[in-house]
């Protein structure tokens, strides 16, 4: 088990290294900070030597081992935008993002595992028939298009929720949070909606497709057989056998959902690290954009280590595998 | 009661002007948010424009944006290069600390020091002696008659609580740490930073030390930066702020047609033009080997006259840009409403001029164009490509993020561009200086990003930096913009429009330099 852990997290940092020297290569095509670092009347020796003192100049495999030497070491450096520490910023932005993967998540799975319940058990009625065509909405319909749609019914036309930002929030130690007041819970609604719609929709479906097929097995025929009511067969067994993979896939969503949260933010001004991320592209910011995709590379990696454990736990079949590999 | 007020408006118009309403809450939103808090980080309008309802300078814009007195009462020229300025008495920063002459050269060593970008703005300044508390002499390096405009953008901090919060220099990203300043500020201004979250909120309070005479109601002022066009729009019909800017022109009848909204436009003093590379022997991206088209004047003045100027107003600007034929704006010091006049749309004299010049079939060339920096600058492109197509030229367009298309400009690896400047100063000697002359020593022509250049310019350049008498000035800068003109040495298209959305109970002052002060927001 241990030598499974220590594979596995040297394969993890691999991958966190590979990540970040393809992103500083790719760097290299966002543009130059200095420009707007310094104003328009600016000499061009003053942009030559900015240019020098932040390493800009040199080539990117250099300026991704100074990177790395330096993130080892927990110091990201300043945003060229901000000038303000990289880590500062994510400590002050990482809350909005968590609680809105966190909302769109809960959404997802609150909503999409009833619908596909019932649209497994009620296979002919027309409300299954209005989830389906709502799926399919959900999975055609990009994000964006979502984000505006539901700001022009609930924000323009019915003037019910806000249409951009996170509210009042409450200051819990580092962590600002929008869950504990009125209008910081109004301004969740849409982007959580917005964000969680297409989760949902897989969701839905995945739910509803496994529970057809846990429906056909042998021991829900064996249950009615033995004279159970509906609800204990539907609800007792195979619910809770349906679950286990959506669960898996849900888990394996939360990384996506934060990752994807990027225009979900764009669209709403929600002030997460996605929205810092648009900005500090758009500013050509490195030490932003390179702590940020390392931060997300980390999120997939650990949550797929952790899911790999999670098997290795409960399939025995896999930790025989190894062994006859060895 | 943001209702009741609503209904009440016609009443309450009446004593607007005479009495300030009620106290009231003015929420504004712009596309971005300012970088920093700190005046002297970035020499970027919403910085300035924002950390200028907190801090203040010397001089100071009026309503008509007319130079007017700030922290300076009055000022006058004792000798041809000093400048003597007397400092307003009993003036305190938001701290309590009193202002005075040590905090005016304590700024000026902090503004032409090390991690400034505001070094534009004193860089006439040679130094500044004290004569007392409230009296500096500014001696300048030459003979610098806008001086007292120049200083209007470079605002005055305060010594002591620079030194104490350990603000002595803007944040450096070089030194690796966060700045005070970056984050707080401490002006003599009518408003008070009263917090700050990058990216999310600002809140400004008024003042009620502040020495002015108050002609706003604003007791609170919240600034939130939303970057999505719909967003913006959004938030502002559905009532969550009272103004924004930019709105998209596209929005602009939507606005229009609803009776609590209105639209406040007028020309932005940025100057939109067309760059041509006059400079190398052979085009970069062009079919045409061996010669450069664009060193023919002849050339580039068919490219002028193909250039259908209205289309550009009235299909891509709405109807709301204003064509030029100079590279200044009308409020720039120095224009010259005479030569304000541009050729003439004429496609077959252009197609005539290209035969002359060896180009009866046209020619291939590639374009370079910013897509997020200017408004509608890619549709502008695309426009100015199918113009040009119709005198045979092919043009090649390369629309892209402007943090990727200025380095070209700058670089000078373009052929045929689309750019805009505002002069800082507001006067024209700094469009001379950075896009007309000859590229050089220093900052001198690092905007002329297609090498333009003509001795007399540059001579006339040189003198108009050192010219005492606004009269001769005046002629100089009009005798370089004509060989300019006539020579084609870029072509100007137009100003474009600042456009705010507000409320109709919104009062505010739109200037053309695209400062939001909220001393002149009035909610009724």
């Amino acid at each position: 088990m241990l030598a499974f852990c220590i594979r596995r997290i040297v394969q993890a940092a691999a991958v966190m290294l590979v990540v970040g020297l393809i992103a500083f290569a790719l760097f290299r095509f966002v543009g130059d900070p200095v420009v707007f670092m310094l104003g328009q009347d600016a000499t061009p020796e003053d942009r030559a030597r900015m240019s020098a003192d932040l390493g800009l100049d040199q080539p990117f495999h250099l300026q991704y081992a100074r990177f790395v030497g330096r993130a080892v070491q927990g110091e990201f450096g300043l945003s060229l935008r901000q000038l303000r520490p990289v880590s500062t910023l994510f400590r002050e932005r990482l809350p909005a993002t968590l609680e809105l993967a966190l909302a769109a998540a809960v959404f997802a799975l609150a909503v999409g595992i009833p619908m596909g319940v019932y649209a497994a058990l009620r296979r002919r009625s027309w409300l299954t028939q209005v989830f389906l065509v709502v799926s399919l909405i959900g999975v055609s319909l990009p994000t964006f298009l979502i984000g505006i749609l539901l700001i022009l019914v609930f924000a323009v036309q019915l003037n019910w929720l806000p249409s951009f930002g996170r509210g009042e929030t409450v200051a819990l130690g580092a962590w600002s949070t929008g869950l504990l007041t009125a209008s910081g819970l109004k301004a969740l609604i849409l982007p959580a909606i917005t964000l969680g719609l297409f989760q949902m929709t897989l969701i839905m479906r995945l739910t509803r497709a496994e529970m057809l097929e846990v429906l056909r097995t042998e021991y829900i025929r064996f249950a009615r057989a033995r004279g159970l009511t509906d609800r204990a067969v539907y609800f007792r067994h195979a619910l809770r056998n349906t679950l286990v993979p959506v669960i898996t896939v849900a888990g394996l969503q939360l990384g996506s959902i934060i990752a994807f949260a990027i225009i979900t933010e764009t669209v709403f001004q929600w002030p997460g690290m996605g929205l810092l991320f648009i900005q500090s592209v758009m500013f050509a910011d490195v030490p932003v954009m390179a702590a940020y995709l390392c931060l997300i590379a980390l999120v997939f990696v650990v949550i797929n280590f952790v899911v790999d454990l999670l098997y290795h736990a409960v399939d025995p079949r896999l930790r025989l595998e190894n062994a006859a590999a060895r | 009661m943001k209702a009741m007020l609503r209904r009440c408006i016609p009443g309450v118009l009446i004593f607007a002007a005479a009495v300030a309403a009620d106290a009231a809450t003015f929420r504004f939103a712009n596309q971005g948010d300012a970088l920093s808090m700190d005046p002297y980080m970035h020499n970027e309008a919403v910085l300035l424009s924002l950390t200028g309802n907190v801090y203040e300078a010397l001089t100071g814009r009026g309503r008509k944006f007319e130079t007017t007195p700030e922290l300076a009462t009055d000022w006058k020229q004792t000798a041809p290069t000093v400048w003597r300025f007397n400092l307003r008495k009993g003036v305190k920063f938001h701290d309590g600390s009193p202002f005075t002459a040590d905090d005016v050269i304590f700024s000026f060593e902090r503004a032409r020091g090390e991690g400034s970008d505001v070094k534009v703005y004193v860089g006439a300044i040679k130094e500044i002696r004290k004569v007392d508390a409230h009296a500096v002499d500014i001696v300048t390096a030459e003979p610098f008659l806008i001086l007292p405009q120049t200083v209007s953008r470079w605002y005055i901090v305060s010594k002591s609580w620079c030194e104490k919060n350990n603000a002595i220099r803007p944040a450096d990203v070089r030194k690796g740490v966060e700045n005070y300043a970056s984050l707080h500020a401490n002006g003599t201004g009518p408003f008070q930073l009263k917090s700050r979250e990058p990216g999310v909120r600002t809140v400004f309070a008024a003042n009620p030390e502040w020495w002015g005479k108050v002609e706003h109601n604003v007791t609170e002022a919240v600034f939130t930066p939303i970057g999505n066009d719909a967003t913006r729009v959004a938030a502002l019909i559905s009532g969550e702020i009272d103004m924004m800017d930019p709105l998209p022109l596209q929005d602009v009848p939507r606005l229009q047609s609803n009776a609590n909204l209105k639209v406040v436009q007028s020309p932005e003093l940025r100057t939109i033009f067309l760059g041509m590379d006059q400079k190398r022997d052979e085009l970069l991206f062009s079919n045409v080997k061996g010669k450069n088209p664009f060193k023919d004047v002849r050339v580039r003045r068919a490219f002028y006259q193909a250039i259908d100027i209205e289309a550009i107003r009235t299909r891509i600007m709405r109807g709301v840009s204003t064509p030029t034929g100079l590279m200044v704006a009308p409020d720039t010091q120095g224009f010259a409403p005479e030569l304000n006049k541009r050729l003439p749309l004429d496609v077959e004299g252009a197609r005539k001029l290209l035969a002359e010049a060896g180009f009866p079939n046209g020619f291939e060339v590639g374009m370079n164009c910013p897509n997020d920096r200017y408004v509608n600058d890619g549709e502008i492109c695309q426009a100015i490509a199918a113009m040009l197509a119709k005198i045979g030229v092919k043009v090649n367009l390369v629309a892209e993020s402007k943090s990727l298309f200025f380095p070209k400009v700058l670089a000078r690896n373009v052929s045929f561009y689309l750019a805009g400047w505002t002069p800082a100063s507001q006067d024209s000697h700094n469009v001379l200086f950075a896009v007309m002359s000859t590229p050089g020593e220093g900052a001198q022509g690092q905007f002329n990003g297609g090498a333009y250049s003509n001795p007399r310019v540059d001579e006339l350049t040189r003198r108009i930096g050192a010219e005492n008498d606004t009269a001769k000035r005046n002629a100089m800068i009009a005798e370089a913009f004509k060989i300019h003109q006539d020579e084609v040495g870029h072509i100007p298209l137009h100003q474009q429009p600042i456009t705010w959305g507000m409320k109709k109970n919104i009062d505010m002052v739109q200037i053309p330099d695209n400062f939001q002060y909220l001393r002149w927001v009035t909610v009724k």
